[in-house]
């Protein structure tokens, strides 16, 4: 454990409790954070940890801490940071090559994010319902043509995310099944070193050429608006575009299917989505909190000490922000670890806290809104077609989610 | 109350216009926060504390007494 800290004005908790070693294996609901992360959010909103290295890590499980510390530019987001935590081997690999604005602490974050600001205003997004809705009834459209049973992963919940962001960021949608291949790799904790660096190889130099090809023409989109500056460099560029191409699809195609899931279990809750683009914005922030599919927390280095919730955080001290135990924090949401689509949860973290917040939310929203409003309504009998228990979850990967999930209607 | 912003603080995530959108907008030349009202009517009072805490880089201020 630690070394106690009679010199400091600050106490550590007394009482650690038992070393967690990260990531915890998955166990019990499907939708429920592994119940090894809420031993220890019952146990305190900071926690001792070891990771794979045998290095130890905060774990931060309360809303409160998990605001304090995303809020808080001294917990650094740069994987160059000393004491930054990494959860597997593949995960420093990605952090040691050319890393995104999401890896980055500002001024270079802020330089690289604001050049996107005005892509994902809310009023621009608004705009873009019916564009969104076209998707959505199109592909729906197609699904259901085919008779069914269906898998709603690959026939629904992934290809409107993908051919949403494909419109936005000017990449060839017929190019999907390569990149969302790519970025499968990316995203999964297990995969080895090697296979992280030959997935980032690949999507990067796809990306740049794209980016490339955006500068001697550019279309109306936002890698070509990124291509044609003069003060971001081709690398720059397509690593901005991986960052949204990848952050783009992944996570609204999973929400999106484990959302579908939550609501077939709970079918009384469906009806909400089904009364109205207002009710179904409400249920949206619901699913959002109780689902919480960033589900391995996100990291961070302490530059200097600090004390959070209590406990004194020392600087090259790692730090993981549970997202999904924050959002289940009993003194914010009460009977939080039930869904309740009536519930005003717009408190949640389901996009993160901080100057890092996840910059395409709006449009997340729009997409979630609309897909599973038009789902259940224009499908009221919308069905599992196997047994549930037969079903495999996303474990493994950085986004949670369900592999496949077979419906019929 | 008096509501003021920072945009120095401001990171363009949209909390604030989504939450209380007669009182935030943002901007379309660079995204930036854009007060419309400093002394929004009380009956906007829980959205604009809302807004405020919700907002990730902290770049609401709500003054009670103003």
């Amino acid at each position: 454990m630690t070394s106690p800290d009679t010199d400091t004005a600050v106490p550590r908790t007394t009482d650690p409790g038992p070393t967690l070693v990260l990531p915890a294996e998955a166990d019990g609901c499907p939708f429920d954070p592994p119940s090894a992360y809420r031993q220890a959010a019952d146990h305190a909103p900071v926690t001792r940890t070891e990771l794979w290295d045998g290095s130890s890590c905060w774990l931060v499980t309360g809303h409160q801490e998990v605001r304090a510390v995303l809020a808080d530019q001294r917990f650094s987001a740069d994987g160059r940071t000393p004491g930054f935590p990494f959860l597997t081997p593949g995960r420093r690999e990605l952090a040691n090559r050319t890393p995104a604005f999401i890896r980055m602490d500002d001024p270079e974050h802020a330089r690289l994010r604001r050049m996107l600001t005005t892509e994902f205003l809310v009023k621009r997004v608004e705009d873009l319902r019916p564009a969104l809705q076209r998707i959505v009834d199109d592909t729906l459209d197609r699904m259901v043509a085919g008779g069914g049973p269906a898998d709603l992963v690959t026939e629904f919940a992934l290809p409107i995310p993908s051919l949403a962001i494909c419109l936005l960021l000017g990449v060839p949608y017929e190019d999907h099944e390569h990149f969302q291949r790519q970025s499968s790799i990316l995203l999964d904790i297990t995969a080895a070193e090697e296979q992280v660096a030959g997935a980032q190889r690949e999507l990067r130099s796809y990306l740049a050429a794209l980016t490339a090809d955006k500068r001697r023409a550019p279309t109306d989109d936002i890698l070509s608006r990124l291509a044609v500056r003069e003060d971001l460099t081709t690398d720059e560029a397509a690593s901005t575009a991986l960052l949204l191409l990848v952050a783009g699809h992944e996570t609204t195609a999973n929400m999106t299917a484990l959302s579908t899931l939550a609501l077939l279990r709970n079918p009384a809750q469906a009806a909400r989505l089904r009364s109205g683009p207002a009710e179904a914005k409400v249920a949206v922030e619901e699913l959002l909190r109780y689902l919480t599919i960033v589900q391995l927390g996100l990291p961070r280095a302490a530059t200097e000490d600090l004390e959070l919730g209590g406990t004194l955080i020392r600087k090259g001290d790692g730090l993981l922000c549970m997202l999904s135990t924050a959002n289940r924090d009993e003194s914010v949401f009460p009977g939080g670890s039930d869904l309740d689509l009536d519930r005003d949860a717009r408190r949640h973290l389901a996009f993160g806290f901080g100057v890092h917040q996840c910059l395409g939310q709006p449009l997340a929203r729009a997409e979630l809104q609309i897909a599973l409003r038009t789902l259940f309504t224009r499908l009221p009998d919308l069905r599992l077609a196997v047994d549930e228990d037969q079903l495999s979850y996303r474990t493994t990967m950085v986004v949670h989610g369900v592999h496949s999930l077979p419906v019929a209607w | 109350m008096l509501v003021s912003v920072d945009q120095d603080r401001c990171c363009s995530a949209g909390q604030c216009v989504l939450t209380a959108p007669t009182v935030f907008d943002q901007s379309t030349e660079d995204g930036y926060v854009q007060l419309l009202q400093e002394r929004p009517e009380p009956a906007l009072a829980a959205d604009v504390r809302l807004a405020a805490a919700l907002c990730p880089g902290r770049a609401i201020t709500v003054s009670e007494s103003a």
